[in-house]
């Protein structure tokens, strides 16, 4: 069947054709579709019977003949070709080269929708993953095996904060030598992909690179793929070659309307904004590739990055992927406009795997107490700002001047810092310690009485101005 | 042969034999005579399975639980001849079965860390043997009813499993086994039925999910189900055989909140159903669960749990059977005379499978393109919680605690909604709190309980009488401190009379002193009804003494530095509920510091 070509195209439209008397063609087969000029489109088998099969064409169908055009079924889904030379190099959204260099070649190909692992099979994310990063290390902490995607917006910098990660993550206390990256960019702009490939050659890093790049010019149905093969290609790393693969996807919300523009074409009902029903499923078949597995040494960390459209943390994208994801960085417009870098807004971010990551045999045994009093404390103090705004600074008592006090020197001196500034959580701790003795004692009740006496400097004669 | 449920015939008598017609997502269409709704199917050279659910001229469609990629038509499909149905009997215990019950762990170990597809697994491990002990006084001759109690095999060191008679069968008893080891699939006993024929009963049987398990009657839930938290214990209390959903947007603590729940609460089966979430999340119960003791037992928790898991990357049909599956064996469990407990997270999850099933088959959606029918389906599935006096003519129950994940977090969406009509307890989780780092994130003003009233009865004959007037004093007191927090938004809180601030002062304690509760705090991570009720009281006798000073014409500012009110905030922390007394010893103190204080104050009566 495979080399078979068929004319029997009987309908066009919307990126969709119809063939027809093809008996015994298998779901989700890979499709090559040859029209009039020559020129060759690739596709996939959506729905099929004896008398109809129904064909997605990634190229789209503008100026297709029926009557000349001729289709192969390939009879196998997408598959990509892996081998140890993957790293270093780039592949488009198909896995195809664009950096100019032959195809890999290798007898391991692998079905880029993956399997579903079971979960008997998985082992739990515990390994702290430092990132240098204060307001992500001591409050919103990674674990190897976690994914933990950056919920931004158009124009702030997400992307740098993404790079300062993937340049400054490493375990404690372990070689970094078995770290790679995988990086898959789907309807970004060529700049920012260069900017990306600019950072990874400036740590020296590009070697231990894989990069996927669908640009938003190119075809929206190849953006789909994009996630897919890219993770294919950290599974095969992480799996057979037993390395650390951090995965860095962006952008997730490019993949999700190119998503909703094929479901209108299908005319899958929709559910919330024009997203299909099962956004939420197919989210979850990419996210989850993310882990760790009993007895293999390899890993999948995984870094999504979306832009919330109006900066909207309702919208479906967003919303589901937080559904889905172990956590969330949030990015914050306000922050990023008084010029604080990385401007992490710490309160609705999260990460749910810290809690068995960080405190006694991982970071240290203050940390989650710490951690848990930074947002208490940070989150009073945000209400007395608001507080201050109304009534005036001057009106407050002198508690709450205190706290006023400690908001901004905590978003200026913790949540702040270098983007070439790597901190080491003990870093971290101490400068949260550091801001907490702004505090007094009584207002400090998540830690406890021990680590007051231990890190707590509290001068109560110094006067808050 | 086992029974498969009322109103089925033997898969053996017919050969029920077809083809693949069309291949649509998880939605096959089939040449399958035959078949009737409901019914199982193995389809394709793989044999992947799937469910018939509805019928068009001469073909069937089928919804498969297994991807369907890479079949093909004209490919066999066959027809089983039974409906989805589970297998009941030890071994379930301890156990991690997917959405149609094949057993993870023995799925790995046949097919490596990917579960591959059409694998054939009984869901019950053949190979095991089990030490039967016949019922006493079950002679041959004895006429035998569904549901009673053939005899027992100790499971587990916590769990007796009884082994039931199915509930579709009577008749006379021919024989039952001795004492002795035997495997699940071994007969234990014979029965001739009604018509004369005679009936082998093994140590399990079946029963189709779809189909409730039947009971003598509906018993009214008297007791309350003890969690150990005491935002839902002591405020918003739920029975054993309740009902009971946690809405909330993502990260408030749906999932945390049902694992403190299957950790802490006192009953005896617990069943997790991973419903459309993430992997990790039932590693991590898979790997707590056997590290943990049941504070009421002692033993092992894992002993008394099974879980059901179908990952958000697993196929959307078998997570919409997996909600089915779990109730089941809760029934199953009830009807050997336990108090089980379900949650299922998430339930919203189940309701988008169905959506996706909708859609693929053309049905016209109503709501935010759910079907007509998911109200009723949702209310099916609640309504098969509650106590019953069981065929056995004992007493079991069945609670349901369903976590909702509405989109945006926004409550009038289809599912929360549904589900909110159907349900007696509702723990309402919220943003705002959880962002604050404040959890158990139950919001006090969102959340209801129909149960207060009995749950009232059972605290006062147990812990104390005073039960009922602490949580709705509790309850003023946070009522009365939003008005306040108000007027300080707006006007600072220097506006406020000293009363007033001291109100606020005290709605704090309550919140940060007994409603947060860290599930991470190994002291606190679960509190007995005792603890919750000192703390509790505690709370409200610092703000009584606090308020007859302030009355007096003290400054709240004075109040407001005693350390006591730091100290207060840490007691739950520092106090486990197996060793109480140096907590009373503290609340006995609290009288003494405001007389101190009052002293103090007697002696500047100038200040204010
Ligand atoms: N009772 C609790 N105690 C401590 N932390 C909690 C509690 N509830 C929630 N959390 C924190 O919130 C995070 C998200 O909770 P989770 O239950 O996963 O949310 P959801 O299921 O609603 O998305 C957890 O990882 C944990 O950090
Ligand atoms: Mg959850």
């Amino acid at each position: 069947m495979k080399n078979v070509e068929y004319r029997t195209a009987s309908s066009a439209q919307g990126g969709l054709i119809v063939m027809r008397g093809v008996p015994g063609v298998a779901a989700g087969t890979r499709v090559a579709l040859r029209d009039a000029s020559g020129r060759l489109r690739s596709g996939l088998v959506i729905r099929v019977s004896d008398a109809a099969v129904l064909v997605e064409v990634f190229e789209g169908t503008e100026a297709l003949d029926l009557e000349r055009t001729w289709v192969r079924f390939l009879d196998e889904p997408f598959m990509l070709p892996l081998s140890r030379d993957i790293l270093g190099r780039i592949f488009n959204g198909a896995g195809q080269p664009r950096d100019g260099r032959p195809p890999i070649i290798s007898r391991e190909r692998r079905n880029i929708n993956g399997e579903a692992l079971n979960p008997a099979a998985r082992a739990y994310p515990r390994e702290f993953i430092q990132t240098g990063i204060s307001a992500i290390d001591g409050m919103n902490s990674l674990t190897r095996g976690q994914k933990l995607p950056i919920f931004s917006g158009g124009g702030l910098p997400h992307n740098r904060v993404a790079a300062q990660i993937v340049r400054q993550a490493r375990l404690l206390g372990e070689e970094a030598s078995d770290f790679v990256v995988v990086f898959a960019a789907f309807g970004v702009s060529s700049a920012d992909a260069r900017y990306f490939q600019e950072s990874f050659e400036d740590s020296g890093v590009l070697n231990r690179v894989v990069m996927f790049l669908n640009l938003a010019d190119e075809p929206v149905i190849e953006r789909l793929l994009t996630p897919r093969t890219a993770l294919t290609a950290a599974e095969y790393l992480a799996y057979e070659l037993d390395y650390h693969v951090l995965v860095v996807m962006t952008d997730m919300t490019a993949y999700a309307e190119a998503l909703r523009e094929v479901a209108v074409l299908r005319g899958d009902v929709p559910a919330r904004k024009g997203y299909p029903g099962y956004l939420y499923s197919d989210l979850a078949e990419i996210y989850e590739r993310a882990g760790r597995i009993r007895e293999r040494r390899g890993s999948i960390t995984m870094i999504p990055v979306l832009s919330m459209p109006s900066d909207d943390i309702t919208h479906p994208i967003p919303d589901l992927t937080g559904y889905i994801t172990e956590g969330q960085i949030v990015l914050s417009r306000e922050l990023a406009n008084q010029g604080i870098y990385p401007p992490v807004a710490v309160l609705p971010s999260l990460s749910r795997l810290m809690k068995d990551g960080i405190g006694k045999n991982y970071t240290r045994e203050d940390h989650p107490h710490v951690a848990s009093q930074l947002f208490a404390s940070y989150a009073k103090a945000l209400e007395v700002r608001v507080l201050a705004a109304i009534i005036g600074a001057e009106e407050l008592s002198e508690g709450d001047r205190r706290f006023l006090a400690f908001a901004d020197a905590f978003e200026r001196r913790f949540i702040g810092q270098g983007e070439d500034e790597d901190r080491s959580i003990f870093e971290t701790l101490n400068l949260a310690w550091d801001l907490l003795s702004m505090l007094p004692p009584e207002q400090l009740i998540r830690v406890t009485e021990e680590e007051l006496a231990r890190y707590h400097k509290w001068q109560p004669t110094v006067e808050v101005v | 042969m086992t029974g498969i449920g009322p109103g089925w015939t033997d898969p053996q008598d017919e050969d029920n034999m077809g083809k693949i017609v069309e291949i649509n997502g998880p939605i096959v269409r089939l040449e399958l005579p035959q078949t009737v709704i409901g019914e199982q199917v193995r389809v394709g050279a793989l044999k992947l399975v799937g469910e018939v659910i509805g019928r068009e001229g001469d073909t069937a469609l089928a919804q498969m639980y297994e991807n369907t990629e890479g079949l093909r038509p004209g490919e066999p499909a066959e027809g089983l001849g039974h409906p989805l149905s589970v297998e009941l009997g030890p071994g379930l215990l301890n156990a991690i079965f997917d959405g149609v019950q094949r057993p993870l762990s023995a799925v790995r170990a046949m097919s490596g860390d990917r579960i591959a597809r059409g694998i054939e697994v009984h869901a019950l491990p053949r190979d095991r043997r089990w030490s039967f002990q016949p019922a006493e006084g079950l002679v041959p001759g004895t006429q035998l009813h569904g549901g009673e109690i053939l005899g027992t095999v100790q499971e587990t060191a916590s769990i007796a499993h009884r082994i039931l008679v199915p509930p579709d069968v009577a008749g006379e008893l021919l024989d039952l086994a001795p004492a002795g080891e035997y495997g699940v699939a071994d007969s234990i006993a014979r029965v001739r039925l009604a018509d004369g024929s005679i009936r082998k009963l093994n140590l399990f049987h079946r029963w189709p999910v779809r189909t409730p398990r039947p009971f003598r009657r509906r018993d009214h839930a008297v007791k309350p189900l003890i969690t150990g938290q005491r935002i839902l214990d002591t405020f918003y209390p739920l029975l054993k055989g309740g009902k009971a959903a946690i809405p909330g947007p993502f990260g408030a603590g749906k999932t945390m909140l049902q694992q403190q729940i299957a950790r802490w609460c006192n009953a005896e089966i617990v069943i997790y159903v991973g419903c459309g979430e993430r992997g990790n999340e039932l590693t991590d119960v898979l790997e707590f669960m056997p590290e943990l003791k049941d504070p009421h037992t002692g033993r092992p928790l894992m002993e008394r749990t099974l879980l059901v898991a179908n990952t958000s990357n697993m196929p959307v049909v078998a997570r919409e059977a997996s909600i089915y599956v779990g109730i089941t064996i809760a029934e199953y469990f009830r009807d050997q005379g336990y108090d089980v407990v379900m949650v299922a997270d998430s339930t919203s999850r189940w309701a988008e499978a169905l959506r996706e099933v909708a859609g693929r088959l053309g049905q016209m959606p109503v709501e935010e393109g759910y079907p007509a029918y998911l109200g009723s389906r949702l209310a099916g599935f609640y309504e098969r919680a509650g106590r019953v006096e069981t065929l056995a003519g004992g007493h079991g129950s069945v609670t349901l605690i369903g976590a909702v994940s509405p989109p945006g977090g926004d409550f009038s969406e289809p599912v929360t909604s549904h589900t909110k009509e159907i349900i007696q307890t509702f723990w309402a989780l919220s943003k705002e709190l959880a962002d604050a780092r404040h959890y158990p994130a139950v919001d006090w003003v969102e959340s209801f309980s129909g149960y207060v009233p009995a749950a009232a009865r059972w605290w006062a004959d147990n812990v104390d009488p005073g039960w009922e007037a602490a949580r709705a004093a509790a309850l003023d007191l946070l009522s009365a401190s939003e008005e306040l927090a108000r007027i300080v938004n707006l006007v600072g809180v220097e506006a406020l009379s000293s009363e007033q601030r001291w109100t606020l002062e005290a709605a704090g304690l309550i919140k940060e002193g007994v409603l947060q509760q860290a599930a991470t705090d190994a002291v606190d991570s679960f509190a007995s009804p005792e603890k919750q009720y000192l703390l509790l009281k505690a709370m409200l006798e610092i703000h009584a003494q606090g308020l007859k000073l302030v009355r007096l014409g003290a400054p709240a500012r004075r109040l407001l530095q005693l350390p006591l009110l730091a100290e207060a905030r840490r007691w739950k922390s520092q106090h486990p509920s197996d060793d109480l007394a140096a907590l009373k010893a503290r609340i006995a103190e609290i009288p003494a510091v405001f007389e101190r204080l009052a002293l103090d104050y007697a002696e500047q009566p100038t200040e204010g």
